[in-house]
Order: structure tokens, then sequence, then C-alpha cells
């Protein structure tokens, strides 16, 4: 039976980072559940946390009036949900909701946030992770925003 | 010379060979009429010389020459009268080969069953073909590739094609945009005519005929041809070696598609693109240009149908137009388009180069954008990239 | 010189004529694309090999090139996946069962299924690039045993934008073959993944060292899954693409459908990636 410290340190996303660090952010972490439909998080309101899924999915959403809740990205199993706890104004700017039954790791980012003030090694190391994330995020936006498969003018 | 296009068949027979005087002339229309050819070759028209209908061989331009260079075409009168004193206008054979409009098929509908289709039968009278200089014999030879070598034959083209009696001429008054020599397709046709005529003016207006194959010669037979003398071969051949030392343009041929395929982005087709208007001039008159388009048409309210084939050109927007867009939207994509293929892709699709050197483009671009001088250009800075454009 | 005209017989339709076909049913997929199985009438049948395509012909409005996209193996009718986008499309779409469509073909070269024996054998389809894809599968469903792990990745606009959705659900419900979809975005409702389909090849159950990649869609996620591919290790020479481009004959005889020094109609459809990359990497070549 592993310890959420192990599961902590096996996690993909931290992988190359030096012990102390890891065993300071499983400090910051604690294992969550959503049931199916659950809302982890609103666009707005404070982001102090961050995700790292075990199982299940999660729907990234926007809310678009007429057309309510789109959703514009699902997150899945070893996937990282978050980074707005890592940047002014640490506001969330979607929402966020399992898709199904999801079992995460959540991380006190208000918590990272202060210790990331004294150790600024540690702030590089997480600060990399997040910024390759938004790359690929970035990248994969600009796709879907290109509307590939969309409706074609007329010959 | 440099390395040719490779697309002519050597299908000399055993030489067969004569002189006539220019009264020769009438009894070869004769000849061929009278064996039920549809008779063209060049004649005066539009301050042209342009290849049609040849009711007799008083027809011919007598007395005539063009002058061209880049943008520049006219007439002007000689001071013989030599019966093919020019080299070659607008018009090439592909107008009767690969006419501009043709119709393919008709289609009608009929009560409750498929339609019904009627392919278009060829023209019922073979062509003969009077005048054709060495670097057209080369074109055909270059079309035939495409319509007839590939997986698919074009039964229009071949129905045409196949009966075509070619009478060849060698060139001995070459124009100021020629570089046949350097393309290796010319001035003396080697192979792949029925009969080549070469005018020779020097020492009595005469003409040496020889046979390229056997209908040749039995037409040959009917000319009242007296035999060729050494003499007579030695001024013909002379007639062809003066015309290569007088071309009007010269090209470095080897390497150029390799030259070209390494070139893409060369800062040239930036350049040339300023300058090129997109007309499709050069795709009319070039005698390789092949492209066509096909039109569905309904005809009568929507009971008949026809399928035609079109000559289009790659210069024109639409041509590459897929998906809400064309592959190539701007001058520079579709001049490099066209240059690179005449000269480069052609013989990866086709085994042979595009270009026969006959100088059309060059007289009849509107801003006299030059071939040669386009090529040599990339040559000269080969390896140049135009980092805003790639 | 004479050439000897041409010898086929005059009975035999010429390569431009288009044969009458009838459609035996006709199937909508989305709110834009239809299915139609066709019969000949009276002629011969025409049976694609996977990647092909045939021009259709539409009486008295035009011809487009559509890929075949039924299956090869159960010798049935001629299957085609049309998206109404044109004139012509929409006069094809608009085709009841019994009306009549022409066919000429099949033509262009295929997907290398048979080829890919002993691989993985990798799908990655976008949008409408799931039509041409489909007898592939069917080729090597029909040959399981042949290949190691077989994986369709599906991508499509929307939910409502999925092709075959009711084979769709089949295939995911198989223990031999891996099904993955995304939709660039979608409403409630959907509970699947929304993402791009590159996304989807990270994630996916095959080696690389392995495998075989057959890849249609936009030519744009074409460039951005073959990256995705070469990411997990795939190499180049095992990569295959279909691409598109105007065509107007499909003979290699209009001139529409050259991409630099190959003609799409005659060596394509279906590229080998290493072959056609340095081509799709030019602007308006």
């Amino acid at each position: 039976m592993r310890t959420l410290d192990q599961v902590v340190t096996e996690f993909p996303f931290f992988a190359g980072m030096e012990p102390e660090h890891l065993e300071l952010i499983a400090g910051c972490a604690k294992n969550v559940r959503f049931q199916a439909g659950e809302r982890l998080f609103r666009e707005g309101h404070p982001a102090d946390t961050f995700y790292v899924v075990r199982r299940g999915r999660v729907a990234l959403e926007m809310f678009v009036p007429p057309r309510g809740a789109i959703t514009i990205e699902t997150i899945e199993p070893g996937e990282t949900v978050g980074w707005s706890w890592l940047f002014p104004p640490y506001l969330w700017h979607f929402d966020a909701r399992a898709a199904e039954l999801v079992r995460a790791v959540a991380f006190d980012g208000a918590c990272l946030r202060q210790k990331l003030q004294s150790d600024s090694v540690l702030g590089y190391e997480l600060l990399s992770r997040f910024a390759q994330l938004l790359i690929d995020r970035l990248q994969a936006t600009r796709l879907q925003l290109l509307d590939v498969y969309g409706d074609r003018p007329r010959n | 010379m440099n390395s040719g296009t490779g697309a002519m068949k050597d299908t000399r027979t055993a030489p067969t060979s004569g002189v006539i005087g220019p009264q020769g002339l009438e009894a070869l229309v004769r000849s061929l009429a009278g064996r039920g050819y549809r008779v063209v070759g060049p004649l005066l028209r539009d301050g042209a010389i342009v290849y049609d209908d040849l009711a007799s061989a008083d027809d011919l331009p007598a007395g005539w020459t063009e002058v061209q260079e880049a943008a520049t075409y006219r007439l002007e009168r000689r001071d013989d009268d030599a019966r093919f004193g020019y080299p070659v206008g607008p018009h090439s054979w592909k107008r009767f080969l690969l006419p501009a409009d043709v119709r393919l098929w008709q289609a009608r509908r009929r009560n409750g069953g498929p339609p019904e289709i009627v392919e278009e039968p060829p023209p019922d009278q073979p062509f003969a073909f009077i005048g054709v200089r060495s670097c057209d014999l080369h074109a055909i030879a270059v079309q035939d590739r495409v319509f007839l070598e590939g997986a698919y034959l074009d039964r229009d083209y071949a129905a045409r094609r196949g009966d075509a009696f070619l009478v060849a001429v060698n060139c001995g008054t070459p124009g100021g945009t020629c570089f046949c020599a350097s393309m290796g397709t010319g001035p003396r046709a080697e192979s792949g005519y029925d009969l080549a005529l070469t005018e020779i003016l020097e020492g009595g207006h005469r003409f040496l005929v020889e046979a390229g194959s056997e209908r040749g010669a039995e037409v040959l037979a009917e000319l009242g041809a007296r035999e060729a003398t050494g003499g007579d071969i030695e001024a013909a051949l002379r007639v062809s070696h003066e015309a290569a030392h007088r071309m009007g343009r010269r090209l470095e041929a080897d390497g150029l598609r390799d030259l070209l395929a390494r070139n893409v982005e060369h800062p040239r087709f930036t350049d040339v693109a300023d300058r090129c208007l997109t007309c499709g001039n050069c795709t009319l008159v070039c005698p390789t240009c092949f492209c066509t388009s096909v039109d569905d048409v309904n005809v009568l309210g929507g009971d008949a149908a026809e399928r035609r084939r079109r000559w289009d050109s790659c210069f024109s927007v639409g041509y590459s137009y897929i998906h809400g867009g064309s592959v190539r939207p701007s001058a520079r994509g579709r001049y490099r388009q066209w240059l690179t293929h005449k000269f480069g892709t052609w013989i990866d699709q086709f085994g042979t180069s595009g270009c026969v050197g006959c100088g059309r483009c060059i007289t009849w671009c509107p801003v006299g954008i030059d071939v040669t001088e386009e090529l040599a250009a990339i040559r000269v800075a080969d390896g140049e990239v135009d980092h805003a454009h790639a | 010189m004479a050439i000897a005209p041409a010898t086929e017989p005059l009975s035999a339709p010429g390569a431009m004529t288009p044969e009458p076909f009838r459609v035996l049913r006709r199937r909508r997929e989305t709110a834009d694309t239809w299915t139609f199985e066709l019969e000949p009438v009276g002629g011969e049948p025409v049976v694609p090999a996977p990647g092909q395509f045939t021009m259709l012909y539409a009486f008295g409005v035009g011809e487009v090139p559509i890929s075949s996209s039924g299956d090869p193996t159960a010798g049935g009718p001629l299957v085609h996946t049309v998206r109404a986008v044109g004139a012509v499309t929409e006069a094809i779409c608009r085709t009841k069962p019994g009306g009549i469509l022409g066919v000429r073909g099949p033509f262009g070269t295929s997907w290398p299924v048979e080829e890919a024996c002993g691989c993985d054998l990798v799908i990655v389809a976008g949008g409408i690039g799931l039509a041409p894809l489909r007898p592939a599968l069917y080729q090597a469903l029909a040959d399981r045993g042949a290949y190691g792990t077989v994986v369709l990745l599906v991508g499509a606009r929307t939910p409502g934008d999925l092709l075959y959705a009711k084979e769709l659900e089949r295939w995911r419900g198989r223990f031999d073959l891996d099904v993955a979809v995304t939709v660039d975005n979608a409403g409630g409702g959907w509970q699947g993944r929304v993402g791009v389909v590159p996304r989807l090849v990270a994630g996916a159950g095959f080696d690389p060292a392995s495998a075989v990649a057959l890849v249609c869609g936009p030519e744009i996620m074409i460039r951005y899954t073959a990256a995705a591919l070469l990411e997990r290790g795939v190499p180049k020479e095992r990569i295959y693409i279909s691409l598109e481009r105007s065509m107007h004959c499909g003979l290699g005889h209009c001139g529409h459908c050259q991409l630099g020094p190959v003609l799409v109609c005659r060596d394509g459809p279906v590229f080998r990636l290493d072959d056609i990359e340095p081509l799709l990497g030019v602007r308006e070549l």
C-alpha cells in the first residue's frame, strides 16, 4: 500500500526534481475525490490549488451565453489541472467539473506560493514544468481555434 | 549541344530523299489532300504567321519573316521568296492535337434509366501538318508522353495524333528568342517525321526532301523530285549548321532539374513576380503546356449534359483551388510553379524536360520575361533564399 | 511517322466517361455528410483498394474525387461518404436511393495495410478523414491475427460531427481494438474527451518501434499528428498520410494535382511521410 508521499514522487509531472523538493510538495498534498458532475473550481474564484488526476476525467468548461457550458478541454489520468494558482491575480480562468468519478491529488497552492518566495530553485523547477504545460495547452488551443474541420466556404 | 529532351524515338527507315523546286510544294499539298488529309500549315493572318488550313502552297507566307524579341513580334519582308523563312509564331500544333475546347461526351437523361452517354467521335479527317519545326516535333513527342504513354490514354489526343502526317521543316531562319540548340531539340529534325524539308536558297531555290517513314516515301514518290546530289545534301546541312549558330538565346541546360529543386525559395521568384502579370500568355503559346480543365455543363434545361475539356493555365488563381482557398494565391507561387515544372519537375513526372527551346514564351510575354535570363539568374545565385517569402 | 491509334475496343468507354451507378442506400452521418452504397447499372463493379478514390459525377453538375469508405473484403456495393461543401457534393448528397451517379476509377495509391502485417497499426483520423481510413481498418480487422496492437484515434469538430457513430461504439466494444475519440469542443451531454487529435497519440498504447501509422484529415491536423507520432518514436518511413489537391481528370492528364514532382492522382493520394514531407514544407508548392 503506497503512501501519498510515494504516489506524489512517482508523478511524471515532477520527474527530475530533488528529493527535498518532492518531500516539500508531498507535504502540501492530499487525496481528493469528486463525484460525477461535481465542480472542482469555478471561473473567477480564488485559485489556491492544483490537481494531478489519478483516475477519471475532468472537463474544463467556459460558460458561453446562450450556448451554456462548453467543454474546451478534458484532462485525463496522469495530467495536471490548474496553473492559475501560480500567477497573479490567482483567480481561476475557467470552470472545472468532474465528467465522471474523479480521484486526484490536490496540492495546496497557497502554501506552496509562500515556500517559493524563499526557495527560488523550487520556484524555477515548478515554473518550468507549468510553463511546459501552458505551451502544450496553447498549441492545442490554437489548433482548436483554427476550426480545421469546420464548415468550408462554397466552391 | 546540351542534353536533349530524350523524347524522340528514332524511326528512320532506309533513307529516301529527293530535291524539288518551290512548285513541288503544290504537288505535296495536292498529294496529301488527295489522300484525304486535312492539310494545315503556316499562313499570314492578323499580322502574324499562324497555322491553319492550307488550300494550296500559294497560301504559304512566301518572302516573309518574323522579327522576334522579348515582348516583340512583327512581320518583315525578306528580299527573297523563301516559303519557310521565319521561326515559329504564336500557334503550335497543340491547336489541332489538343484543341482549346473540345466536347468529350454528351449525355441525355432517359425516363427511369441511367443517362445515355455518347462519346464525341474523333475528327473524321486525319491531319497533315506542313512546316513542323524540330522544336515542335520534340514538343509533340513531349505531349505524347503525357497522353499516350502513362497509365491512361487520352482518346481524343490519340485519335488526332495517331494518323497525323508530319512534314517537318528544318529551320533556316532562327529567331531572336530561339534556343533549341541549347535544349538539344534542333534546329535539325532527327526523327519523328514522315517527310522533312530543308529549304535551300543558295545556288537555286530548292528543297531537299527526306522521307522518315514508309508513307513519307510514298508521298515523296509523287512529287516529281530529282535525285539529291552530294552538293544538295551538303547545302542542306549547311543551312542547319548556320541556323544552330544564329540562335537568339542560349541556355545552360545541364542539371536544371536539380538546380530548381534546391532553389524553391530563390529571391529571383520574388523578383519576377513583380513583373509577371499572371496573364498566362506563356502557357497559351507554349507547345508543351497541356493543362486542361473539365467542364460539366447542363444543356437545354436539365435533361441533357455534356463534358468539355478546355485549356487551363497554372497562372490562374482558381487553378489550384481546394477547400475554400487556392494552394498558390500569389504570383510568385504561380510563376515558380510554371518555371519549375517546365524545366524541372516535368522530368520527374514524365521523364523528359517540358521545354523545347522554341522561345514563344519570351516573345509573347507582354512584359518580356525571358526564361533563359531567369534561369541564368538562379544559377548564378545558386543557394540564395528569400527569407521574407520562404 | 504514325503512332498506332488507340486499340481499345470502341465499346469500352474512354477514361473520361463515367459509368452509371445506382444509389442503393443513403445514410445520413451528420448534418452535412452522407454515406452512399452504389451498384453498377449493368457494368462491371468498381473495387477500390483502401485509400483509393473514384471521380463521382452528378448529372449536369460536375465531378469530384471522393475516397472509397467501404469494406474492401466484403464484396458488396461501392461505398462513398460525401460531405456537402459545394455545388457538386450538394448535388450528390441530394441523390436519393434509385438515383444515378457516375463513377470513374478507382484511382491512386492505397494504404499499405498488407505491408503492415506483423506490426502495430495506428490509425489516426480527423473529421472526414475517417472515411478514407475506414476501409483500411476493415481490412486489418478481417485479418486481425496478422497485426499486433491496433489503435484507432478519431477527432472531430463536435460530437455531432463524428462519423459512423454506431460503428464507433461497436469498435470501442471490441477487445482487440483500442479506440480513443476526441472533439474540438462540446456542449453539455458529451462526457468524452475534448482536445485535439495529436494529444491522443501521446497516450495511445502502441509500440513505436514496430508501429505503422496511417493518418488522414485536414493537412494541418496531419502535420501535427505526424509531429506527435515522430515524438513517440515512430520513424518517418512508417507513417503514411493521404493528401488532397484540385483534381479534374484522375488520369495524370490535366495537371491540376501537381505537388512539385508528384501528381497526387497518380503518385498519391497515399504517400509515405519521408517521401512527401519536404514538399509539404514549401508554402504554395
